[in-house]
């Protein structure tokens, strides 16, 4: 099978699935079974400075949004940083890198936006062993109430400021943790690079509310009536989190910066996607507390096959599909393609019917006998049918070559033209 | 000395009580939530759902489904009863592999359609702990009269009350619900099912029952007909087919029969059942009464039909919940005698073929033990209509079920307009009493 190490600003994991810094790295405990479980490393659950711990809400910390079947698709959290006092996480901290050599184990920071806050607690992880650290500027709830976590995040001068005094009171790899709670991802992101950061990793939680107790009228996870706004993780924040992450490593302030992907990976699928997308690695939580730390087997089994089933190296993997992520105003106006139904596997359930004959383009003809057809003529490839139908594969999307008719439109389908030259666009370039 | 399946001839309690009480018990358990909620969630809420056109009474499945799995299994149940007020026996009777999971896109994509009957019932079940969602229209001073209190009158009835109307429904037999009451396998509707849903029906107001008024012996339609001002006829197939086995013998029992009496049997270990059951027929008829041989603890059931096993009526799930009831299934053998012999009866059947001509008996025979002979040849209608026109041996409808008597409806298996199917029979009540109201109130108004 491929080989899955990883070598990510210098530390190394013999595959590239780390946990994310969250519950199910809070303890030796935990840490000591995921590694047992064959993840390549944990970021250690945030630590905050010396003294008394910060205390989580007795009630329910999670909220959740399920799919069909009760599929967890989203999960929101309002738990804060690790409430176990400094020392145990530390000695823990220690003796499970002493005992597991080969994995990367980063830690986690949180501490008050003041330089001796973080020159203490650099000082207070400098003999753990860990590989590495990682600056928690993403928390959205209750730490950043306090002036932390997000609070900072969401200032890249801030970034900026603490990323700096990290580089020069540690020797340590410096991983920044973003927020996605940002209009623009590339602004902290090129803090962290200017502040000297190695790495940003992203994203953090989005601000949310799950839902609303309908009997209660109160948020979800309500506590004693009330409810706060969390962070929300998990599968359905995937395609933010891979937009952020292509942001970043498109943008040519910030090319090249490492990046550990983080946001609703659940299969080795979706890890290929954050790699191809330019992540170095990524990292997991949400599927862990779904299914248990066994997860990142079938992540590694399928990792490995499909870096062997296109003869890649992981590294071949990273950033394959960066060049290929553009603007829109860079799209070629003139690709065509045409929806097309198979009918030998159509289950004649008419979604697509009801999806383009009510909400799109009346392009799916309604035969007798359930036969479902695409009408050429009105359909202009929005891709809703495919989305929407039941069969994987049964819908599919067939390419009009140049020089071919649209029967849409009755034209020539022409070469190549993005919307720069289009002559409905008033700020077009004259394309001699 | 006990009884077991071993003692010759007829004989009661052949299985301990709780045996025959656990045989008896509802064969298909109503869906737990967690259940309902997994079942719901694999409907695909298709587009003019093929579901829903195979449905006899157009039950909205797709929204009813949508409805249970967000948690308003109220709502669902409304659904259902305004397009099917006996959608609770309907959950447990329908045919459904030939019905509605039979046109279930996943039947086609996998194998395994939405279960269907079992969410009808889980929707419908909490409706009838609750008060009848329906009220009825202001009274509009019309009175029909509804003959029959299966199926088809009580959907009838139902309508007609929701109308306004004022409904008399004569019943034949004691007790109100027909099949539902006398003609099913009693697992298919335990607790009083069937009573209670009429109970519960009837908590629209408006429709009063008279049992033990037969037509034709206590009523006359003549006189409905003047005494009313419309008159539904829903008095299914009173009479049976004869099995052509000469004089009456000691062993031969219509099936029917058989099953009416079981149902109202209130201690089933006090039902004598042969040690060796024959059930001649190929429908369902013949699965309930073989089945529940069986359960009485028979030692011998076997069921024959005169064709080839594809051609029975039972459907599919049928023959294999007979089949893993331990009855036996022959097919391609005609009864031709019954025979006394110093062992016990025995029925003897001529092997059949088809041929050009149709079936063909062949001159080969095998015999039978028989303590019981059931026979379930199907049903006809007896006596022969009273002065309406009939098709086939039924009363002949146009439209929503009207005969060729102004002024007089008619639904059910007592037509030929269905598959003799309770759901069909529900959709022919219904659609009749609908006709019925616009001929009432067109009479005032046009």
């Amino acid at each position: 099978m491929a080989d899955l190490r990883s070598n990510f600003i210098g530390i190394k994991s013999p595959n590239p699935f780390w946990l994310a810094s969250a519950p199910p790295t809070d303890k030796e405990y935990n840490v000591r079974r995921a590694y047992e479980a064959g993840w390549g490393g944990v970021v250690w659950k945030t630590l905050g400075m010396e003294g008394p711990p910060v205390v989580n809400v007795n009630g329910p910390r999670y909220g959740v949004i399920h799919g069909a079947d009760r599929r967890v698709l989203g999960l929101n959290n309002i738990e804060l940083i690790t409430d176990r006092p400094l020392e145990v996480n530390l000695r823990e901290i220690k003796q499970v890198k002493r005992d597991w050599p080969d994995r990367a184990l980063v830690i986690s920071l949180m501490v008050p936006c003041d330089e001796d806050s973080w020159k203490s607690i650099l000082a207070a992880i400098e003999d753990t062993g860990a590989d590495g650290v990682e600056l928690n500027f993403g928390c959205p709830h209750g730490m950043s109430e306090r002036g932390m976590g997000s609070a900072v995040g969401q200032v890249p001068e801030y970034i900026e400021m603490v990323t700096r005094w990290v580089k020069q009171y540690s020797r340590m790899p410096c991983i920044v943790k973003l927020t996605p709670n940002i209009t623009d991802v590339r602004k902290p992101a090129e803090a962290a690079k200017r502040g000297g950061a190695d790495a940003v990793s992203l994203i953090n939680t989005i601000n949310s509310i799950t839902s609303v107790d309908l009997d209660l009228y109160a948020p979800q996870p309500t506590i004693d009536g009330k409810g706060a706004h969390g962070g929300y993780c998990g599968p359905a924040v995937k395609p933010i989190a891979l937009n952020m992450v292509a942001e970043i490593a498109r943008s040519p302030a910030t090319r090249g910066l490492p990046i550990s992907g983080i946001g609703g990976v659940t299969t080795w699928r979706d890890a290929a996607e954050f790699l191809a997308l330019g992540a170095g690695n990524v990292q997991v939580c949400t599927a862990a507390m779904t299914y248990g730390f066994k997860v990142v087997q079938e992540m590694i089994s399928g990792l490995g096959e499909y870096l062997d089933d296109k003869g890649m190296a992981l590294s071949d993997l990273i950033g394959r599909a960066v060049p290929n992520v553009t603007d829109w105003q860079f799209l070629n106006l003139n690709y065509t393609t045409k929806a097309q139904i198979d009918p030998g596997l159509c289950i004649k359930c008419g979604r697509c019917y009801a999806a383009c004959e009510d909400t799109s383009h009346q392009a799916i003809a309604m035969l007798p006998g359930r036969v479902f057809e695409v009408k050429d003529d009105e359909c202009v490839a929005c891709n809703l049918c495919i989305d929407v139908c039941p069969v994987e594969d049964c819908i599919t999307m067939r390419e009009l070559v140049p020089g071919t008719t649209d029967p849409r439109t009755g034209r020539k389908i022409e070469t190549f033209a993005n919307w720069t030259t289009h002559p409905n666009n008033p700020m077009a370039k004259a394309a001699e | 000395m006990t009884n077991s399946p071993l003692t010759p001839g007829l004989a009661a309690a052949r299985l301990p009580a709780q045996a025959i009480a656990a045989g008896f018990s509802d064969h298909d358990p109503a869906l737990q939530p967690h259940e309902a909620a997994v079942a719901a969630d694999r409907c695909y809420f298709c587009y003019d759902a093929p579901c829903v056109t195979a449905c006899p009474t157009g039950i909205d499945i797709p929204l009813f489904i949508r409805q249970i799995a967000t948690d308003t299994a109220q709502a669902a149940a409304q659904t259902i009863l305004s397009s099917n007020i006996l959608g609770g026996m309907c959950a447990r009777v329908c045919p459904t592999e030939t019905l509605c999971e039979g046109a279930c896109v996943r039947e086609e994509a996998e194998g395994k359609p939405v279960e269907i009957g079992r969410l009808q019932r889980y929707a419908t079940d909490r409706a009838m702990d609750m008060p009848q969602p329906f009220a009825r229209a202001p009274e509009t001073g019309k009175r029909v009269a509804v003959v029959g209190a299966g199926p088809a009158g009580l959907a009838c009835a139902h309508r007609l009350a929701m109308h306004g109307h004022q409904v008399t429904v004569y019943e034949a037999r004691p007790k109100p619900g027909g099949l539902n009451e006398f003609g099913i396998a009693a697992y298919k509707a335990t607790e009083q099912f069937a009573a209670r849903e009429v109970e519960w029906l009837l908590g629209i107001g408006g429709i009063r029952i008279q049992t033990d008024t037969a037509l034709g012996r206590d009523i006359a339609l003549d006189g409905l007909a003047a005494d009313f001002d419309a008159v539904f006829l829903g008095v299914g197939l009173g009479a049976v087919n004869d099995p052509g086995l000469g004089a009456a013998h000691p062993a031969l029992r219509d099936a029917v029969d058989f099953i009416a009496e079981l149902r109202q049997t209130a201690d089933l270990s006090a039902l004598p059942v042969g040690r060796d059951v024959v059930v001649i027929g190929g429908g369902m008829t013949a699965v309930d009464a073989a089945v529940q041989s069986r359960l009485l603890g028979a030692e011998n059931v076997t069921i024959v039909y005169r064709r080839a096993q594809d051609r029975m009526s039972a459907s599919h799930h049928e023959q294999d919940h007979a089949t893993a009831s331990g009855v036996r299934i022959r097919t391609n053998a005609t009864p031709v005698a019954l025979h006394d012999t110093p062992a016990g009866p025995e029925i003897e059947f001529a092997y059949t073929q088809d041929g050009p001509q149709g079936l063909e008996r062949l001159a080969e025979t095998f015999r039978l033990r028989a303590d019981q002979v059931l026979s379930a040849i199907g049903q006809r209608l007896s006596p022969l209509p009273w002065g309406l026109a009939q098709e086939s041996g039924k009363i002949a409808v146009t439209g929503p079920g009207r005969t060729s008597r102004a002024g007089v409806w008619a639904g059910g298996d007592c037509t030929g307009a269905g598959e003799d199917l309770t759901v069909s029979a529900v959709a022919q009540g219904r659609d009749a009493a609908e006709d019925i109201h616009a001929y009432l109130m067109g009479a005032d108004h046009g």
